[in-house]
């Protein structure tokens, strides 16, 4: 492996011929570093930032020698991950954050039955919710489970910290997670590569009393993992992943993942610990480094995790005094800290201010199948129990339908509780995009069909899991890799379920989708109702005839407008001190729903237009 | 301060080719043998939302973001996106802002008036609080040589005089990264965008993008809602409360129906026009 850090080796002098090194993001480093390393299983579920670490790996495996799965939802991930490694092949999941929440089950004993051959989880946290339901810190779930912890700040410490992290699985017998966040995940920096390779299988041993986790073995395990724990600090010692850089000993700062350049820039005269292998915490070289320093301060983003940890072993340390507990960490909040901790002067220039401007929330796409049935469900009054999904965006204005979005799959099971709470104000419905029902709807369907809960169930088939880029499941017919797989009938399984009144709707057909949800609301049990129109962006751009406004037949009523469809904006002419709209000829799609909202019959199809081929 | 490196914000909305054209500039950095970082945030700006790419280099880069005040320039594919990238500008640094305008659906909300929040094309007044403003229609340009699309390429080129990359590096990463058969069209676009001159050209572009609608204003003129219940067959019927853009109507519990907001009234007269027992008047100012 090349040495941790090496990125100071890949120096680039201005001006001089060097050889193409390569510009990799950091999930790409990491699917690179896992092909380096030999990985033979990788498995894991779709999720902002961590999705591009399989499909990287898929790319980078032509030839096959790796199995690669999208697995129906992160638990099953971690199973298929851990059942390799326990078999003798070297495996990864890959998840967001979140995702280690469902996994947590078999991640907390994993760490008792340990792995055989190497197993890498990467768990990749969004501070700032760039895009994600929470902004938890994983390190907090990483100690709890007490398995080891890499951070990368990099690309080229991605994949170096990956290589490094399937050796020391392999060697201590643990699971290791490699933590990114988004800025490292899907910042691009320059990556030395070495040779891609499958590392030779271990085989699959018989060994129940490390394995099956009845109470008496798991007994003993326990004592292992905390035994365990000691060598992983022994080790962190003197990895090299950890690493102190002395400076100025009247400043000496703690620090981890990519804060550590931020820090860099912002202090570079300071003296640094830099801590690589983040957990167990080596406590030895935190106390040698607190001691070379007159003043010690931690920058971490998210948790006081180190600051606690440095406190606990009676070290005089700031740190959440000046830097938030909340949000991404920037180099601008960084200077804002050390400025209130009084190391560096306040910025002399104040920066440009801008003059008033409009925020570009994110909307559904033009022709988007999930449109329709929330104008529906806004029409009928109902309580709607979202989830996550890009129809999560029919919560915001113009649609507002949407009442409540807590974690993948909650939306079933909260209506049942919500329609048992006796509270609601309308009649309950819980929405759910086809990826979501299959990673965690489905035990919640099976509950209320079991209770004969009254609500209905609305499945939003779009044939993929668009929120993040249109990935497969096992509804999709199809495999990470592009093979044709089986596809699962979704209304059979509801009626296998239990379910009475299943009913698959067009929700291109405004009236029919509006007409099926009053008749499932009317039903006296649970009503389950599918939506068959597949997503226009993936995996196919779905694009038919463009819709065009006649200017002189629009009554400007801008009911069109309630779709929040953005091919559809103002035009410049007016009708009775209204503005008459307009259609984005490149942007539509022509999904006819705004025609069918139109009262006066003004939206028509584009005239003179042919499929482009 | 080029000598050590720079720093550049690249702006725009999804599907406008942000992330392509940093990774060109990315690419030309590294030919010309400068370490490189650079960070994008993408998650959800398939659909509409904004993308904005981070850009670094130096012979040693540790940061991939861009501090507020320190970017060396400021690349915004879009108007509205140039104007909120502004402070991340180190002083006196150019801002390279195409003259496009896409108007989110947010923006034209407020039906009554008829008013967009949407930030006017005001190029003087941006070049009073700038300074060095380089703006220009990239799309047109891009049209003229023969290739809308290429309207990055164009930026791009308004960017290349800024930054101490060879002319070659930069045309050898565009072909690189060009779509299967655009990159003729690209050099083009490219060259075109590096040929341009300021402000003389651009402000001429920009009074002519000034022409087409956009930084609406509007009149308030609240109407008001009549209903004669006594012709109202309340709920057997209730197309007045389906047929309402602004659900300004219900019937919940009521003989006839009534006004739940009618704050939010623009005066449509659809349920006016729909009701079919003339129960509804719209009174316009
Ligand atoms: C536990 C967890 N895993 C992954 C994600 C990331 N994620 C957000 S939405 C989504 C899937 C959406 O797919 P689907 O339900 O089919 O709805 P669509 O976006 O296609 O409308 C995923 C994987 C998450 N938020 N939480
Ligand atoms: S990506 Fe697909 S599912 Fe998501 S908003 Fe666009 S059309 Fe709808
Ligand atoms: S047909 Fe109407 S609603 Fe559908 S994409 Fe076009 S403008 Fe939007």
């Amino acid at each position: 492996m090349t040495a941790p850090g090496a990125s100071s080796e890949v120096r680039a002098s201005p001006g001089a011929v060097t050889p193409r090194p390569l510009l990799l993001s950091g999930n790409e480093a990491i699917a690179r570093g896992a092909r380096e390393a030999g990985v033979r299983v990788a498995a894991g579920y779709p999720g902002t930032p961590s999705t591009e670490i399989l499909e990287t790996l898929v790319r980078l495996d032509p030839g096959r020698q790796v199995y690669v799965e999208w697995s129906t939802n992160e638990k099953v991930g971690l199973d298929v991950a851990l059942g390799a490694a326990i078999g003798g092949a070297r495996a990864l999941c890959a998840m967001k954050h979140v995702g280690l929440n469902v996994a947590a089950d078999t991640f907390m004993t994993s760490a008792y039955t340990g792995v055989r051959a190497g197993l890498v989880v990467v768990s990749a946290d969004d501070p700032g919710m760039h895009s994600s339901q929470n902004e938890q810190d994983n390190r907090v779930l990483v100690r709890f489970a007490g398995v080891p912890l890499l951070e990368p700040a990099d690309s080229q410490e991605a994949r170096d910290f990956t290589v490094h992290a399937f050796d020391l699985s392999e060697r201590f017998d643990v699971p290791v997670v490699l933590r990114t966040t988004t800025r490292v995940s899907h910042a691009r920096g320059i990556v030395a590569p070495g040779p891609l390779r499958v590392a030779p299988g271990l085989g699959f041993q018989r060994n129940p009393a490390k394995l099956v986790m009845l109470p008496g073995f798991a007994r003993s395990r326990h004592r292992v993992m905390l035994e365990r724990l000691e060598a992983l600090e022994r080790e962190a010692e003197t990895s090299p992943l950890n690493r102190i850089e002395w400076g100025d000993r009247a400043l000496g700062v703690v620090t981890s993942s990519i804060v550590y350049h931020y820090v860099r820039e912002l202090v570079p005269g300071a003296s640094v610990l830099r801590l690589g292998f983040s957990h167990p915490l080596p406590r030895a070289l935190a106390r040698e480094f607190a001691a070379g320093v007159e003043r010690l301060i931690v920058v971490e983003e998210l948790e006081p995790f180190l600051e606690e940890q440095l406190r606990a072993l009676g070290l005089a340390v700031e740190g959440k005094a000046y830097f938030p507990r909340d949000g991404e960490l920037g180099p601008e909040a960084i200077r804002r800290g050390f400025v209130r901790a009084g190391v560096i002067a306040e910025a002399g220039e104040k920066p440009l201010v801008s003059p008033p401007t409009v925020t570009r929330p994110p909307v559904l796409c033009p022709g988007c199948p999930h449109v329709a049935p929330y104008l529906a469900l806004r029409q009928i009054g109902a309580v709607v129990s979202g989830d996550i999904g890009c129809y999560t965006l029919a919560a915001i204005e113009p649609l507002a339908a949407m009442d409540t979005t807590v974690a993948m799959g909650s939306s079933i099971g909260m209506a049942i509780g919500l329609a048992r709470s006796g509270g609601a104000t309308g009649p309950v419905v819980a929405t759910i995009g086809d990826s979501t029902f299959l990673h965690a709807g489905l035990p919640a369907l099976a509950d209320a069909a079991y209770h004969r809960t009254r609500m209905t169930v609305l499945i939003l088939d779009n044939g993929t899991t668009a929120m993040t880029g249109g990935q497969a499941h096992p509804a999709a017919g199809v495999t990470i890799r592009g093979d044709a797989a089986p596809t699962i009938d979704l209304p059979a399984v509801c009626r296998a379920l239990g379910v009475e009144f299943v009913r698959v709707v067009d929700p291109y057909d405004l009236a029919q989708t509006q007409l099926a949800l009053e008749q499932a609301a009317a039903f006296p049990g649970l009503s389950v109702i599918i939506t068959n129109r597949p997503c226009v962006e993936a995996p196919v751009k779905v694009r038919d005839q463009p819709y065009t406004v006649l200017a002189e037949q629009c009554i400007a009523c801008q009911y069109c407008m309630n779709l929040g469809c953005p091919s559809i904006t103002w035009s410049a002419e007016w009708h009775e001190g209204r503005r008459k709209v307009q259609i984005d000829p490149v942007t539509c799609t022509g999904c006819t729903v705004c025609a069918q909202t139109c009262p006066t019959e003004a939206m028509v199809g584009l005239p003179g237009w042919s499929k482009p081929r | 301060m080029m000598k050590e490196g720079g720093s550049v914000l690249l702006v725009g909305v999804g599907g406008q080719g942000v992330v392509l054209a940093s990774a060109i500039v990315a690419e030309t950095a590294l030919r010309a043998g400068w370490d490189v970082k650079q960070s994008e945030v993408h998650g959800m700006s398939q659909r509409g939302g904004v993308v904005s790419s981070h850009l670094r280099f130096g012979q040693r880069v540790y940061s991939p973001l861009v501090e507020i005040g320190q970017a060396d320039a400021v690349v915004a594919m879009e108007w509205n996106e140039g104007l909120r990238a502004m402070p991340y500008l180190r002083r006196g640094a150019p801002l390279i802002i195409n003259l496009q305008r896409v108007i989110p659906p947010g923006a034209c909300r407020n039906r009554l008036s008829g008013e967009s929040t949407y930030p006017a094309l005001a190029l003087e007044a941006l070049a009073d609080q700038v300074g060095d403003v380089r703006a220009c229609d990239a799309g047109e340009i891009a049209r003229e040589v023969g290739s809308a699309k290429a309207l990055n390429a164009v930026l791009l080129g308004v960017l290349a005089p800024v930054m101490p990359f060879p002319e070659e590096a930069w045309l050898a990463s565009l072909a690189d990264h060009a779509p299967k058969g655009t990159s003729a069209a690209n050099e083009l676009a490219f060259l075109a965008g590096q040929a341009l001159r300021y402000p003389d050209e651009t402000h001429a572009q920009a009074a002519r993008a000034a022409l087409s609608p956009n930084g609406l204003h509007g009149q308030a003129r609240p109407p008001r809602l009549e209903v004669i219940e006594a012709w109202c067959k309340g709920r057997a019927c209730e197309i007045c409360v389906r047929a309402c853009p602004e659900w300004c109507l219900a019937i919940d519990g009521s003989a006839a129906v009534r006004v739940v907001r009618p704050e939010a009234c623009t005066g449509c007269r659809l349920c006016e026009l729909l009701c079919p027992d003339f129960a509804i008047e719209v009174h316009t100012a």
